[in-house]
């Protein structure tokens, strides 16, 4: 997310777009606006002109926390050798079939 | 979408250099990622000479975008029927929201709207040469749609793969909204052919003022162009000036054939040994004067763009003062 200075008082809005019934909403990119249904509005025109969404959320920029670069290691790392957290991890009898 | 030389220097890019020093954990981090052809993120460190590079790239390009909508704009009140107006707009609007795709992703390199902008009207950043030609007949936003948008999507199709994350999301969406654009050029090219002897001329005048300065949009010659092979090693630019203008001349030659018209070089021609076309000399010095504020059209096209910002002040304004009542009011309600 943009830590950049907003366009002379307008805000910047994360824009989320859900392609179709029963899928999540996906972020999509970003804008400025002056309010919610200002970012809304611009949101359908420059993310949505050839049916792309069948809803959408608009999220100000600020109220995003993220985690840190930094961090990368001490978070996702001790995911890594805890393999036994994956199914192909068992081995199960050929004719148990599907499990 | 409009690239031209992604390299063309500006104001911001006189004093850029690579600044050598020590190899911090974090340049070595970086280096290993893009030797690795990864994606580089906003939050992720970058050299500054990385940095300012895309920022005077994706601004220059996302200014080509805006000033892009003013030649065809032209021709929205007078589009020869309802059909191509309504396309013509659509096509209009799709270019200003590639500039906007394109500002959202400089910015999250930390340069704000306001400051692109203000480069763009100060004429401190450069944006496309192309659009700073006139558009004199209803056959240029044709050949515009067939031969700038079809060098333009050359030119988008490798930045799909900059290095740069939000940059080469933004060219995914871009390149799949231009085909539309070179189509209904193309097409509306096709549909004068078929009609008068004046119409076809009218076609073959656009072609000949329009091809040279479209072989241009890929930027000076490789021997030429010494920010290239940084971007490359960087992973921004992925092909050469020269190899894309070769690809675009071997496409466009067989469609120039389909739609009846030739293309102004005496030295176009088939090299069955190369496999490629051979291609006359371009008019750099030409390219050059333009890039320096002096084309045809460079005044006037910022004067209107400059003019658009300043109109639509007050409505920026308004929209501002109606926010903070709105949440005034909420607040109040609240209490
Ligand atoms: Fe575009
Ligand atoms: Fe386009």
């Amino acid at each position: 997310m943009s830590t950049a200075p907003a366009l002379k008082d307008w805000p910047l809005w994360e824009v989320f777009v859900r392609s179709k019934q029963g899928l999540e909403h996906k972020h999509c990119g970003s804008l400025h606006a002056a309010d919610a249904a200002q970012a809304l509005h611009m949101a359908r025109d420059v993310y949505t002109r050839r049916q792309e969404g069948v809803s959408i959320w608009v999220v100000p920029s600020a109220a995003i926390t993220a985690s840190n670069p930094d961090d990368k290691g001490e978070l996702f790392d001790p995911a890594a050798d805890k393999i036994y957290r994956h199914p192909t991890f068992y081995e199960i009898p050929e004719e148990v079939g599907h499990m | 979408m409009y690239t031209q030389a992604m390299d063309i220097p500006d104001e911001s890019g006189k004093k850029l250099a690579v600044v050598p020093g020590a190899a911090s954990d974090q340049e070595a981090a970086f280096e290993a990622r893009i030797a690795a052809d990864g994606r580089i993120e906003p939050q992720d460190w970058m050299p500054e000479a990385y940095r300012k590079t895309l920022v005077r790239q994706i601004s220059q390009h996302a200014h080509s975008e805006i000033v892009g909508m003013l030649p065809e704009g032209n021709w929205i009140s007078r589009a020869p029927s309802l059909k191509r107006k309504a396309i013509l707009i659509a096509k209009v609007q799709d270019e200003g929201g590639h500039g906007l795709y394109l500002y959202s992703a400089a910015e999250t390199l930390g340069t704000g709207r306001d400051e692109m902008l203000a480069g763009l009207h100060s004429g401190k950043a450069k944006y496309s040469s192309i659009f700073n030609y006139p558009t004199l007949n209803w056959a240029d936003v044709g050949v515009i749609g067939w031969l700038v948008d079809g060098a333009a999507i050359m030119n988008q199709i490798p930045l799909c793969r900059c290095s740069y994350g939000p940059y080469a999301r933004a060219m995914i969406r871009v390149c799949k909204e231009e085909s539309f654009h070179q189509r209904q050029g193309y097409e509306a090219l096709l549909v004068m052919m078929k009609g008068t002897d004046e119409q076809r001329a009218l076609v073959q005048d656009a072609v000949n003022r329009y091809w040279w300065k479209c072989l241009a949009m890929f930027g000076p010659p490789d021997a030429d162009s010494p920010h290239s092979a940084q971007g490359m090693r960087w992973g921004i630019k992925r092909i050469s000036n020269d190899e894309l203008r070769q690809k675009f001349i071997d496409a466009t030659v067989p469609q120039a054939k389909v739609l009846g018209v030739t293309l102004p070089d005496p030295d176009l021609k088939w090299n069955e040994e190369r496999g490629h076309y051979d291609y006359g000399q371009i008019d750099w010095a030409e390219f050059w004067n333009t890039v320096e504020g002096n084309g045809p059209c460079n005044k006037e096209r910022l004067a209107t763009r400059v003019k658009a910002h300043n109109d639509g002040q007050w409505v920026r304004d308004a929209a501002l003062a109606y926010a903070r009542k709105q949440k005034e009011r909420q607040v109040k309600e609240a209490a």
